[in-house]
């Protein structure tokens, strides 16, 4: 048995040494915002945070996180919160299958980075792919978030 | 209450011919639609999309399928608008696969199209007896009660009553006659066409509580991979599961036979080996530990380059005349100032949606439950009852949220994977596709050449056009041996070419088809869209004319067609989107060293779309700076969605023009990925800008048709910003990506 701590919660696992955390925290814990989208960290969809630092989970081992802090779609953090309210405000998702993973890779950008550029949100958010071609509004809104953040 | 129930019956049967026959087009049982034999007991349900609680709560019933074009949004507010629903007390119940909801299948841009009147008259006639119950509980006149945002109100003295609180008088009221529900003027909408709604599941797709396909869960459920022959349709010849075994978390493995559908529907499936364990992962481990020997099959000579080559060289032959037969293009060609020709070709594509395709299927006692990401549920409901022998009452096909679709989801192969395992194994098991699975084993969009040439006369106007144009036809998919393209797909764009040309001729050329072939947002649209743009952009160059007066001139005098159609085509609104596109785009502004601007248009779906696309080009790398589409759907539900559809057609045609491409090698797919098979991300995103047409034509379609003119917008700037003219995609065959 393993212990992840999700999102301030401990959760006891028992998974095989080469399973990478998505699996354990979709199958075996049962929190299924984190999405499969490629198994091979090309897409993002499977984007979380460990200590903060965004790790793609299809590609991460079980091993890695223990002891540490794990942050999924289903948690909550100041930039998180202004994001979905940008992602309100501008209806940014189509079908919001990537969408876990665009907040949780913009999230870290923004815990990180006061004043991102454009370029920086650039370099931030390429590793998402979101199908349904939703980047001008997820772009649009990761400005209005860091101007919410700064208001709060 | 007898009297009542046929009434609510007739009423159905009434707007089912309204409709064209479309919503309620078979028999609907009585038992359904009987207000009061509910089991609750509690709640009004003046039809099968509507439930009105005491506490107030409205719950609509949507019957298509979400996959990002907002439809359960867009549904609802529909039905809330003659409803006089306050959205805020509008929750949404997604239908199971069922005819009694009329045709659910949610492609061909549709649903909008067909069923905006059908539901708001839905709406109309729950407010209808509303005002009745209000009329009969104050016992006044039915003209004095008029229903506003979730209140009857009496205009005489003031007073109102909440929709919640008329439940119980509403269930004696008899269904309205068909003349009595009248839908609400559209001056006082405040849903339809609006800007505000917040979708409905906004609130979960920020939270991770969505329920997509892939996140049905049951107690004590497997897990299944499933290897595939890597050659379309091969079997297994012998298979050795040992190392599979040794996974933890592998319980068993079994092989599947190919179901062939019967001739002309349904899908079948694959077949291979499964791999049944107690989490996905260990499926896909179990999967690529499998040792098995194939048997290819004829597709195992299938390598799409040379067949690329066998498409140009039937291209270039003359194949058969389809209609319409407009003058003689022979004579036009003879008697010309300067003829032109060109050739255009493109690869296989796939719709790669973020959510792979997956299916949950519980087989028990006679019964089969299906939890599926699915665009046709009806359609999974049959194929089940067609292989399993399941009564289609015994089935039920729970459809969950759509990690974008794009056709892929409307194909039932992994439903019919998911039942046929269950059946096998006598418990709850998901189907589970890798990546690879989905890039290497779909249903393609075709590979397919063009060749156009064209005659101009002494003042550079189009006297002459041919059209010649080879792919594999969808129709394969449902008929082997079916080595042309079908109408349906020559309907889309090429035999109803817009433009204003005397002669006119349209061939079809064989081609075979050697992967499943199907149908990928827009169709064979993306295929016309780019030959027709281009072309008209390469005639306009000989003519020395700008692209757009030349466009326009072409498309000569407004009329419209006399064609048998619900919408039949209107030169006017192409020539409109046109002008609209050349206003908001600057046609003609000055651009930087490098830049050039490009033009397309399209009509799709009933929709008329023109986009206007501005790149650089800087050491052969193509660049999309800014993209401009005007789109006239006629009248629209919810505004910004529409608008973000549009952007997200603009994103998906520059995927498909920079990197899309599927090939095979000995009738292997070669890309396997995300890597290989290459989408747009951040950091290629150019400004998009969206306009709207505002009229008051009938809703046509959204979803699909902003992607045709993308394509050859990006060509045709191409051409103006570098003087290089491409005629094949992807741009990253070309090095320019």
């Amino acid at each position: 048995m393993q212990t992840l701590i999700i999102n301030g919660q401990n959760y006891q696992v028992d998974a095989p040494e080469s399973m990478p955390l998505l699996w354990a925290i979709r199958d075996l814990i049962g929190l299924t915002g984190t999405k499969f989208g490629c198994g091979v960290a090309q897409c993002g969809a499977c984007s979380i945070m460990i200590d903060g630092t965004v790790v793609r989970s299809c590609s991460t081992m079980v091993s890695q996180a223990i002891g540490k802090n794990i942050t999924t779609v289903e948690g909550t953090s100041d930039s998180l919160e202004a994001l979905r309210q940008a992602w309100r405000d501008n209806s940014v998702p189509q079908c919001g299958y990537c969408q876990s993973g665009q907040l949780i890779s913009a999230a870290e950008l923004l815990d990180s980075n006061e004043n991102p550029t454009d370029e920086d949100i650039d370099n931030a958010m390429s590793g998402n792919i979101c199908r349904c071609g939703t980047y001008v509004r997820i772009k649009k809104a990761i400005k209005e978030a860091v101007e919410l953040k700064k208001q709060a | 209450m007898k009297n009542i129930e046929m009434k609510r019956r007739d009423f159905v049967k009434i707007l089912g011919l309204a409709s064209g026959g479309l919503l309620f087009g078979c028999n609907v049982s009585e038992d359904k639609l009987v207000v009061n034999t509910l089991e609750d007991g509690i709640s009004f349900v003046p039809n099968l999309f509507i439930q009105l609680q005491k506490d107030g709560k409205v719950i609509i019933v949507v019957a298509r399928s979400e996959m990002g074009q907002g439809i359960r949004t867009s549904m609802a507010s529909a039905i809330a608008e003659d409803l006089e629903a306050d959205w805020k007390y509008v929750t949404v119940q997604q239908a199971t696969g069922d005819a009694k909801f009329g045709n659910q299948n949610t492609d061909g841009s549709r649903s909008i199209r067909t069923l905006l009147n059908p539901m708001r008259k839905m709406g109309a006639m729950a407010r209808t007896i509303l005002e009745q119950a209000a009329a009969k509980k104050w016992d006044i006149a039915v003209s004095s009660c008029k229903a506003e945002n979730h209140f009857v109100k009496n205009s005489t003295t003031g007073e109102e009553i909440f929709f919640g609180d008329l439940v119980e008088e509403a269930k004696s009221i008899p269904i309205p006659l068909d003349e009595d529900i009248i839908l609400k003027d559209k001056k006082e909408f405040k849903y339809i066409g609006k800007k505000v709604i917040r979708g409905v599941d906004m609130e979960d797709f920020l939270h991770g509580k969505a329920n997509y396909g892939l996140d049905a869960r049951l107690p004590n459920m497997k897990f299944a991979s499933i290897a595939r022959s890597p050659v379309t349709f091969g079997s297994v010849k012998s298979y050795n599961s040992s190392e599979t075994m040794e996974v933890s978390g592998v319980e068993q493995v079994i092989q599947l036979d190919r179901l062939i559908p019967p001739a002309g529907q349904f899908f079948g499936m694959l077949g291979g080996v499964a791999v049944i364990a107690n989490n996905t992962w260990a499926a896909f481990q179990g999967k690529n530990n499998l040792n098995i020997e194939w048997e290819s099959g004829l597709n195992e000579t299938y390598d799409s380059e040379k067949f690329k080559e066998k498409l140009i060289s039937r291209i270039h032959n003359k194949a058969k005349v389809v209609p319409p037969f407009r003058g003689n293009v022979d004579k036009a060609f003879k008697n010309a100032d300067k003829v032109i020709e060109a050739t255009y070709t493109m690869p296989h594509l796939v719709h790669a949606p973020m959510e792979v395709p997956n299916a949950l299927a519980w087989v028990r006692n006679g019964k089969c439950d299906v939890w599926a990401p699915v665009q046709d549920p009806q359609t999974v409901r049959a194929e089940i009852a067609h292989f399993f022998g399941f009564a289609i009452d015994d089935i039920t096909i729970n459809v969950m949220l759509l990690g974008g679709a794009f056709g892929r989801k409307s194909k039932s192969d992994f439903v019919v994977e998911a039942v046929a395992l269950s059946q096998k194994i006598n418990a709850p098991v998901q189907v589970v596709w890798t990546r690879e699975d989905d890039i290497q084993h779909s249903f393609y969009h075709a590979q397919n050449a063009q060749y156009l040439k064209g005659s101009l006369d002494e003042n550079g106007k189009v006297t002459g056009w041919l059209h010649r144009v080879a792919f594999p036809s969808i129709t394969s998919s449902f008929k082997p041996m079916s080595n042309y393209i079908a109408g349906f797909e020559l309907g889309m764009g090429f035999t109803n070419n817009p433009y204003n040309i005397p002669n006119l001729q349209i061939e079809n050329a064989k081609a075979e088809s050697h992967l499943r072939i199907g149908w990928l947002r827009s169709v064979s649209n993306i295929i016309s869209g780019f030959g027709i743009n281009s072309f008209v952009d390469e005639l306009a160059t000989v003519s020395g004319k700008d692209a757009i007066d030349f466009r326009l001139d072409l498309l000569g005098k407004d009329k419209i067609s006399n064609e048998k159609s619900p919408h039949p085509f209107n030169v006017a609104r192409l020539k409109n989107v046109l002008l609209e596109a050349k206003k908001l785009s600057d046609w003609g502004k000055q651009l930087p060293k490098g830049h050039g601007l490009g033009v397309a248009i399209h009509y799709s779906f009933y929709s008329y779309v023109a986009t206007v696309v501005e790149v650089s080009v800087k050491s052969e790398k193509v660049k999309v700076e800014n993209i401009y589409s005007v789109l006239d759907c006629g009248m629209y539900v919810n505004r910004d969605a529409v608008i973000n559809q549009m952007e997200g057609a603009a994103i998906f045609g520059m995927s498909l023009t920079m990197f899309g491409k599927i090939s095979t090698k000995k009738g292997v797919v070669e890309q396997s990925n995300f890597h290989d098979y290459q989408m747009t991300r951040m950091i290629d995103v150019p400004n998009i800008h969206v306009h709207l047409v505002d009229n008051e034509e009938d809703p046509t379609g959204v979803g699909e048709p902003g992607v045709p003119p993308i394509s050859a917008a990006i060509t045709n700037a191409i051409f103006n910003a570098s003087g290089k003219r491409v005629r094949s995609l992807p741009l990253s065959d070309h090095g320019m990506v």
